[in-house]
């Protein structure tokens, strides 16, 4: 039995101008200290299935299908039964730690309730277990500065405390979800070694959610790539790096920037996400895809293995994505409108967009 | 009561649109038709503007006459009644509260409407050469406001109103000039984020005059939180003179107010003459209702937000 | 913390005397004043203000007297009308009756309208939520001028449950305090539960939700100290609306406060007591403004004083 399996999993935010569907049938078996990397822009879908599985969606999400987390159904699963598993056996590191920390709260506070809570310690002992795991994480001076207010710490220290926050209970499954987007370059590798040192040192299971495929390539094993709510392509890191067998996963690999190959022009995706009020019928990414078929606009392709560990969606014939380098077509210029969509589509789902503003 | 972070979430998102380079005022239209409460407000705001202006030419009495019939007797006479042309009856002194009524709508109507205009002119104009010139005269303009705020206001009204004379004008000019300082303080603050945009850089970079970026970006910017401002300021002004009008220090005889008509029906409701008061308030309250409601559309079609 | 205090009252108190020095020379400059002499005072007051005021020194001397009274001793001098009666007398009656009511009806809208309004944000979209939303909306179009006539027609007139007007026991308390009370708690009820629906969908929110807290301690812990600050900077105006509508419970109720004085005063143009009233509002205003401050300081640490 995995830790984790996600099983058809939808999720659907109802707004005024309709609803909006973020995730798409998505399957997910996760083992027991396996790592997991989740790409995909903003918007496709990719943080709303972590919320969705904690039960933190947004008031207007509803999410259907089944999760079962070391054989217990925990998709809507009542608040008593969700609140023994938060932080206790799934924890999560959010994307912005500069809101995503109390910021009326001292550190101390913050991170002693989770073991009053789930460990049943006095204030004296969760306070000095906090400062112990605040020192795991590298935070120097520990002791005093567990006294101070998130705002009083650097971004990238801020991380470090939400980390050690979701650490407290030594959980069986860690979800971070862009945990190194908002912080500088240089911190985001330390971030990123720490975390991989501390899965070691816990044996814990992660989820790395993130839409910088450098993040993954470093950390993960096995790699799923979603766009429009659903999984384009899932294989080991090697293989989805050296032979990326679905055009977005091409477009993305193309799209970063390499010191190696000096000269290369620096491909963006051309368009923009979709509407997910109005979601295409056929599959999300044929708008954008360098390899249209007729059938694309179509029929959504479902997910198939092609190779050992291997799965992609796509019509496409796996040669044809290959041979690649078939000209990207001339896409005219996206209009105001579709951009339009887009914003809105960020502006609907309030949890990813309340710190934007 | 206005909702001073509201209002800061409507300045923001106000000059948040400017940037993405779309009009709001389309998008706020469709949202604003959608809005019953908001569209049902409008018409009742519109019947009473009706009310005020022909409320008159209805009027079988006019509103200083006194119909010798009822007087001494309006507890028993005087009740509303369509034979005797007292729509809405009479009040003690056996005045036509129909057409007293119309006089007083008048009154608080002009009264809300210019105070509000006189406000948020003030308001919009301190506010903004604050925020535009900045510097140290933006401190000592804005320091100026903070002094101010901390002053009972309507003592103060009340005491200029004894000082100076009890005239309508003075009501005026002492309801407005008292409530353009939050006005102010709002407008300069989205002036403020408004001058550092890098639009509004290009723009000075590329040599457009002051007076044409002030045009061109800024005014229609504080557009949408001024026509906010203002709507709600309205039934605040109104509340303000019914109040000092329901002491007894407001407007004098024969001229009259919904204040002053509330306080009369208030003070002669245990003889039994309900009606003094229930006319007045029906106007008072469904007009402030409908102000209430219209502003808050307007704000939540420029700025929609799940509250 | 105590520099930070000291900043405050380095505004605060020249406000004050700005207003006493402004107050003084309307007072000096009103038609029909003391000063004027177009009005004949009665013998005993003209003495009493000469003794005070020395009527024959220069504006700026009779300025100095007047602020040094306040601020050294606390005197607001002789009312223009009452010979044998001081400003001071007319406050000292009437101020404990004003602070009472005043005082109950400000906890009341303060306790009543935040528990209105996290119920209202916590069970969004609700019968709940719409009761409490449109009773804050109703009362919004119920100032204290229009309850008041109200409360007396149905808890005297027609149930005849309460004294309509005097000042004595608890009893008489109840109909002042709903009064001043009701338009308040419903501007509360609203600003709290937007705040709240606010903070509820923040990301530290989420995060303390993602501890596995239970939805109470998420509130009460975690999320009623943020919501709780527009709530308190609406104290600041509050109070004083609350002392402006203290005037017409003092009218309409006869319970004797100082808004009745201020009220008789605005219609003998007894400035004196006007001008001590009004300057005691300021200062007061003054003051809660200040320990809103602190509050507002202590509930977010990034404040710094």
């Amino acid at each position: 039995m995995s830790l984790l399996e996600i099983r058809d999993l939808n999720v659907r935010f109802a707004t005024t101008d309709g609803e909006v569907s973020a995730v798409n049938g998505i399957n997910l078996d996760l083992e027991r200290g396996a790592t997991l990397g989740i790409v995909g822009e903003s918007g496709s879908g990719k943080s709303q299935l972590s919320f969705a599985l904690m039960g933190l969606l947004a008031r207007n999400g509803r999410a259907t299908g089944s999760v079962r987390f070391d054989g217990t159904e925990i998709l809507n699963a009542p608040p008593a039964v969700l609140n023994k598993i938060r932080a206790r056996r799934i924890a999560m590191v959010f994307q912005d730690p500069m809101t995503s920390l109390n910021p009326y709260m001292r550190v101390s506070d913050q991170m002693a309730e989770v073991l009053m809570l789930h460990k049943g310690m006095g204030k004296a002992q969760a306070v000095a277990e906090s400062a112990t795991m605040l020192d795991a994480v590298k935070i120097p001076d520990a002791k005093g500065r567990i006294r101070l207010y998130p705002h009083e710490f650097s971004g990238g220290m801020r991380q470090r405390v939400m980390i050690a926050m979701a650490l407290l209970c030594r959980p069986d499954l860690l979800i971070a979800d862009e945990p190194t987007t908002a912080l500088d370059v240089t911190v985001q590798a330390q971030i990123m070694e720490l975390l991989a040192d501390l899965q070691r040192d816990f044996g814990m299971a992660m989820v790395l959610i993130t839409h910088d495929l450098g993040v993954i390539a470093g950390s993960a094993e096995r790699v799923m790539v979603m766009y429009g709510g659903r999984v384009m392509e899932r294989a080991s890191v090697d293989p989805l790096f050296a032979d990326p067998a679905h055009p977005y996963t091409q477009g993305l690999l193309a799209a970063i920037p390499r010191v190696d190959q000096k000269g290369d022009k620096l491909s963006a995706i051309p368009g923009s996400p979709p509407n997910m009020t109005h979601p295409p019928a056929g599959c999300p990414f044929a708008p954008r895809c360098a390899y249209p078929l007729a059938i694309c606009q179509q029929v959504m392709p479902p997910l198939q293995g092609f190779a050992p560990g291997r799965e992609r969606a796509c019509h496409v014939e796996i040669e044809v994505v290959r041979a690649g380098h078939a000209p990207l077509p001339d896409l005219p210029e996206p209009a105001a409108a579709d951009l339009d969509e887009a914003q809105q589509l960020s502006d609907l789902i309030p949890e990813e967009s309340a710190h934007d503003r | 009561m206005i909702d001073s972070q509201q209002m800061q979430s409507l300045a923001a998102r106000m000059s948040e649109t400017e940037v993405k380079g779309r009009s709001p005022w389309a998008d706020a239209r469709r949202r604003f038709r959608r809005n019953k409460a908001a569209m049902v407000s409008l018409c009742v705001l519109a019947l009473v503007a009706l009310f005020a202006i022909f409320g008159n030419t209805l009027a079988v009495w006019s509103n200083e006459e006194m119909d010798f019939n009822v007087i001494g007797q309006a507890a028993q006479l005087g009740a509303p009644s369509l034979e005797n042309g007292h729509y809405f009856g009479t009040d003690d002194l056996g005045r036509d509260l129909f057409s007293r009524t119309v006089q007083g709508t008048q009154v608080s109507l002009m009264v809300g409407l210019i105070g509000a205009a006189i406000a948020v002119i003030v308001g919009t104009l301190y506010g903004a050469t604050a925020g535009y010139v900045g510097g140290r005269t933006d401190a000592i303009m804005m320091r100026t406001v903070d002094i101010l705020l901390a002053i009972p206001y309507m003592f103060v009204l009340i005491l200029l109103l004894v000082v100076f004379g009890r005239s309508l004008s003075m009501l005026f000019l002492g309801i407005g000039l008292i409530s353009w300082l939050e006005m102010s303080r709002i407008v300069r603050g989205q002036t403020l984020s408004l001058k550092n945009r890098e639009f509004i850089e290009a723009a000075r970079a590329t040599g457009v005059p002051a007076w044409k970026i002030i045009l061109r970006h800024i005014v229609p910017n504080l557009l949408g939180v001024v026509a906010v401002y203002a709507t709600l300021l309205v039934p605040l002004m109104i509340l303000s003179e019914s109040f000092i009008s329901f002491l007894g220090l407001g407007v004098q005889e024969p001229l009259t107010s919904w204040g002053a008509l509330i306080s009369e029906g208030a003070g002669t409701m245990n003889y039994g003459t309900l009606w003094q008061l229930a006319f007045p308030l029906f106007f008072f309250c469904i007009t402030l209702f409908a102000f209430f409601f219209v502003g808050d559309g307007l704000r939540d079609a420029l700025d929609p937000k799940d509250r | 913390m105590f520099g930070f205090i000291l900043r405050r009252l380095a505004v605060a108190i020249p406000t004050l005397l700005l207003l006493i020095v402004l107050s003084f020379l309307l007072m000096y400059a009103a038609p029909g004043g003391p000063f004027t002499q177009e009005r004949a005072l009665p013998p005993q007051v003209l003495a009493n203000l000469n003794a005070k005021y020395g009527l024959d020194d220069p504006l700026w001397r009779q300025i100095v007297n007047y602020v040094w009274g306040i601020v050294a001793h606390f005197d607001f001098g002789p009312s223009f009308i009452y010979p044998d009666r001081s400003v001071n007398q007319i406050i000292a009656a009437g101020f404990p009756i004003t602070l009472t009511y005043g005082g109950i009806a400000f906890v009341v809208a303060v306790a009543v309208g935040v528990s209105l309004g996290v119920t209202a944000a916590i069970r969004q979209n609700t019968w709940l939520d719409y009761c409490a939303v449109g009773l804050s909306i109703g009362a919004q179009v119920l100032p204290n001028f229009v309850m008041a006539p109200i409360l007396v027609l149905v808890f005297t007139l027609w149930l005849g449950w309460l004294p309509g007007g005097g000042w004595g026991g608890p009893i008489f308390w109840i109909m002042p305090v709903i009064a001043l009370s009701t338009s308040f708690m419903a501007s509360i009820a609203r600003i709290t539960r937007s705040s709240m629906l606010e903070v509820l969908s923040s990301n530290h929110i989420r995060t303390a939700r993602a501890k596995g807290l239970p939805e109470r301690a998420v509130i009460l812990r975690h999320a009623l100290k943020p919501a709780m600050l527009p709530v308190i900077s609406y104290l600041g105006p509050a109070f004083v609306t609350m002392i402006t509508g203290s005037v017409v419970v003092d009218m309409y109720f006869s319970t004797g406060g100082i808004g009745r004085s201020f009220v008789d005063s605005a219609l003998n143009r007894d400035y004196a007591v006007m001008m001590g009233i009004t300057i005691l509002v300021g200062a007061l205003t003054i003051l809660f403004s200040l320990v809103v401050d602190l509050l507002y300081a202590w509930i977010d640490p990034k404040i710094r004083y």
